[in-house]
C-alpha cells in the first residue's frame, strides 16, 4: 500500500541526514511501529507519507500515486485518504470535541446527515461521548487524542498515521490510545506509528521497524523493542 | 456548494463569537483607522469651501467714463461673459453707483454737499468680473487690455481696469491656495496610507493567532476556500462594524463642530455630513470591508502554503 524505493532527505545543502537510503513497503491492514532515538528520521518518514516533506531522492508510492508528483492544488483531496494523530493532538481549540470531529467531515464535504450519523458513532467507539461538547482546554491529555484518533477515524481513511501519539500521555491514557489504535486496526485501517515507548511495542506484538541515524536497522514482523 | 457556503458562514459567525477578544481589538484598531480616514474627507471638504469662499472674494473691476455709451458697455459685458474663464460677471449702472455712493455717504455732510453742487452724476458705470479659477485672471486682464488699447481715442469707454493693484495679492492668494492644496492631498494621503497599514496589520495579527489552526485545518485536508472563507467573512464584519463605529464616533464630534465652522466658515460641516450620510456611510464602510477582506485574503494566504 505505502513503498519506499531509497528515499533520502538532506538539509543544509546535504551537511545533515535525516533520512538515506530508505527502503520499505507497508502492506494493507498492517499495524507498523516505528522505533528509534530522537533524530533518527521517524518523524520524517510519517511527514513524507502526508507529504508535508518531500525527499531529497527516491521515490514515495502511495498504492499507484507517486506522492511526490501530486499537485498541490490536490493535497487535500490526497490527504483525506489518511488519519493522522500527532503527538500533540493539533485540535482546533476553538472548536468542542464534536466540532473538531465534524470539521474533518465538513472538510470532506460529507453531507450533514452522514455527520450527525457518524461522528457520535466516532466519538463511541473512543469512549467520549459524554466529552462531546467539551472544548479540548477542557479535557485530559489522554482525552484530547482519543478526539483527535476519532477525528482521524470518521472519514474511514485508508490508513492512520500516528506521530509519537502516547509521546504525551501518562501509562493508563497510553493504554487506552493503543488500545483503541488495535482496535481500529483490527476492523480493517492500516496504522503506522512512531514511538519511544518500549512497553507499547512489546505489548503489541506487530512488527517493529528500528531506526538509527536516519536508516533502518531492523525490520521484525513480530518485534520487540531493542536498541 | 450550497452546504459549504452555509458551512463557511457558520464557522465565520462561530469564530468571530469565540474569538471575541481578538475580534474587538480588530475592530477598536480598524475603527480608528477609519476614523482617521473620514476626519480627513471632513477636513479635505471645509478646506475646499473655504478656498472656494476665498476665490470669491476676489474679482477685477472694470470703470468706465462717464461718457460711455451704453450699447459699448453692454457689447464688451457680453464679450466678457462668452469668454471660458469668466464665472460671473456683475454689473452696475451709474445711478446704481450714484444711490450706493449716498448711502454709503449719508452721515457724511461735505461729501453730500458736494455731490449735491454737482448738476451731473461724477460717477461711471462699473462691471466686476469673477473668473472660475484664480490663475485665470492674468487671461482676463490681458483681454480687457487689448480692448482698452483698441478704442477709438475720440470716444473712449474704459476709464480704468485695476487688475495691476490687485495682481499682487491675487498672485499671493494663487500661492497659499496651492500650497494649501498640495499640503491636504500630501497628509491625506500619508494618512490613508497608514490607516490602510494599519488595517492590514492587524488582521495579520488576528489571523497570525491563528496560524496553528490552519496547520491543522490542512492537515486535516481541508481545501483552501474551506479554510479562507471563515477568516474572509470576519475580515468583511470587522470592516462592516469599525465602518459603523466610526460614524458613530463622527456623529457627536461634527454635531459639536457644525455650529462652530458655520460660523467661521460659514459652512455648517454637520449639515453636509446628514446631507451626503448615505455616500459618507458607502465610503466608509466600503473601505473598512475591502480593506477587511483583502488583508484576510493576503494574510491567509501566508498559511496556506506548504
Amino acid at each position: 500500500m505505502i513503498y519506499f524505493d531509497n528515499v533520502s532527505k538532506l538539509y543544509n545543502d546535504g551537511r545533515s541526514i535525516a533520512i538515506e537510503g530508505i527502503t520499505f513497503q507497508i502492506e494493507p491492514k498492517e499495524f507498523v511501529s516505528i522505533v528509534g532515538h530522537s533524530g533518527a528520521g521517524k518523524s520524517t518518514i510519517l511527514k513524507m507519507i502526508i507529504a508535508e516533506s518531500k525527499p531529497t531522492s527516491g521515490q514515495i508510492f502511495f498504492e499507484s500515486l507517486d506522492v511526490n508528483k501530486i499537485p498541490r492544488s490536490r493535497l487535500p483531496q490526497y490527504r483525506r485518504k489518511i488519519g493522522t494523530v500527532f503527538q500533540d493532538f493539533k485540535l482546533l481549540i476553538n472548536k468542542t470535541a464534536y466540532e473538531n470531529i465534524a470539521f474533518a467531515m465538513e472538510a470532506n464535504g460529507r453531507t450533514d446527515d452522514e455527520i450527525a450519523e457518524n461522528v457520535p458513532q466516532a466519538l463511541a467507539l473512543v469512549d467520549l461521548t459524554d466529552k462531546a461538547w467539551n472544548f479540548p482546554d477542557e479535557l485530559s491529555g489522554g482525552e484530547k487524542q482519543r478526539v483527535a484518533i476519532a477525528r482521524a477515524i470518521v472519514n474511514q481513511p485508508d490508513i492512520i498515521i500516528a506521530d509519537e501519539p502516547t509521546g504525551n500521555l501518562d501509562p493508563i491514557a497510553t493504554y487506552e490510545v493503543v488500545q483503541i489504535l488495535r482496535k481500529i486496526n483490527d476492523l480493517g485501517t492500516t496504522v503506522v506509528m512512531t514511538t519511544h515507548n518500549k512497553g507499547v511495542i512489546d505489548e503489541l506484538g506487530r512488527r517493529v521497524i528500528t531506526m538509527d541515524g536516519g536508516r533502518i536497522i531492523r525490520d521484525d514482523v513480530s518485534g520487540k523493542y531493542v536498541l | 456548494m450550497i452546504t459549504g457556503f452555509r458551512r463557511i458562514l457558520r464557522a465565520g459567525f462561530v469564530g468571530f463569537w469565540r474569538n471575541a477578544y481578538v475580534s474587538l481589538a480588530s475592530i477598536f484598531v480598524i475603527t480608528i483607522a477609519l476614523f482617521v480616514i473620514g476626519s480627513t474627507m471632513m477636513i479635505d471638504k471645509l478646506l475646499v469651501v473655504s478656498l472656494e469662499q476665498l476665490q470669491a472674494k476676489v474679482d477685477i473691476n472694470v470703470y468706465f467714463v462717464t461718457t460711455a455709451k451704453q450699447d459699448d458697455i453692454d457689447a464688451l459685458r457680453t464679450s466678457l461673459e462668452a469668454l471660458p474663464d469668466v464665472a460671473l460677471v456683475t454689473y452696475t449702472s451709474r445711478e446704481e453707483a450714484l444711490s450706493k455712493y449716498r448711502a454709503r455717504y449719508q452721515s457724511d455732510t461735505v461729501a453730500m454737499q458736494a455731490l449735491d453742487e454737482l448738476k451731473e452724476n461724477p460717477l461711471g458705470a462699473t462691471i466686476a468680473i469673477q473668473a472660475k479659477e484664480v490663475s485665470q485672471y492674468e487671461n482676463i486682464a490681458s483681454f480687457l487690455d487689448e480692448q482698452k488699447a483698441g478704442e477709438e481715442p475720440q470716444n473712449p469707454i474704459i476709464s480704468k481696469i485695476n487688475y495691476a493693484d490687485k495682481k499682487e495679492s491675487i498672485n499671493k492668494l494663487q500661492n497659499i491656495i496651492d500650497a494649501v492644496e498640495r499640503g491636504s492631498y500630501i497628509s491625506q494621503i500619508v494618512l490613508i496610507v497608514a490607516a490602510i497599514m494599519i488595517t492590514f496589520n492587524t488582521i495579520r495579527l488576528a489571523i497570525y493567532t491563528a496560524r496553528e489552526e490552519i496547520s491543522i485545518m490542512r492537515l486535516v485536508g481541508a481545501g483552501n476556500m474551506f479554510i479562507r472563507g471563515p477568516f474572509m467573512l470576519q475580515g468583511l464584519m470587522y470592516g462592516f462594524i469599525a465602518g459603523v463605529m466610526a460614524l458613530l464616533i463622527l456623529y457627536p464630534i461634527l454635531l459639536w463642530l457644525g455650529p462652530i465652522t458655520g460660523v467661521f466658515f460659514g459652512f455648517n460641516i454637520f449639515d453636509y455630513f446628514v446631507g451626503n450620510f448615505s455616500s459618507i456611510f458607502g465610503t466608509l464602510i466600503g473601505i473598512g470591508m475591502a480593506l477587511g477582506l483583502v488583508s484576510s485574503v493576503l494574510a491567509v494566504a501566508r498559511y496556506l502554503r506548504v
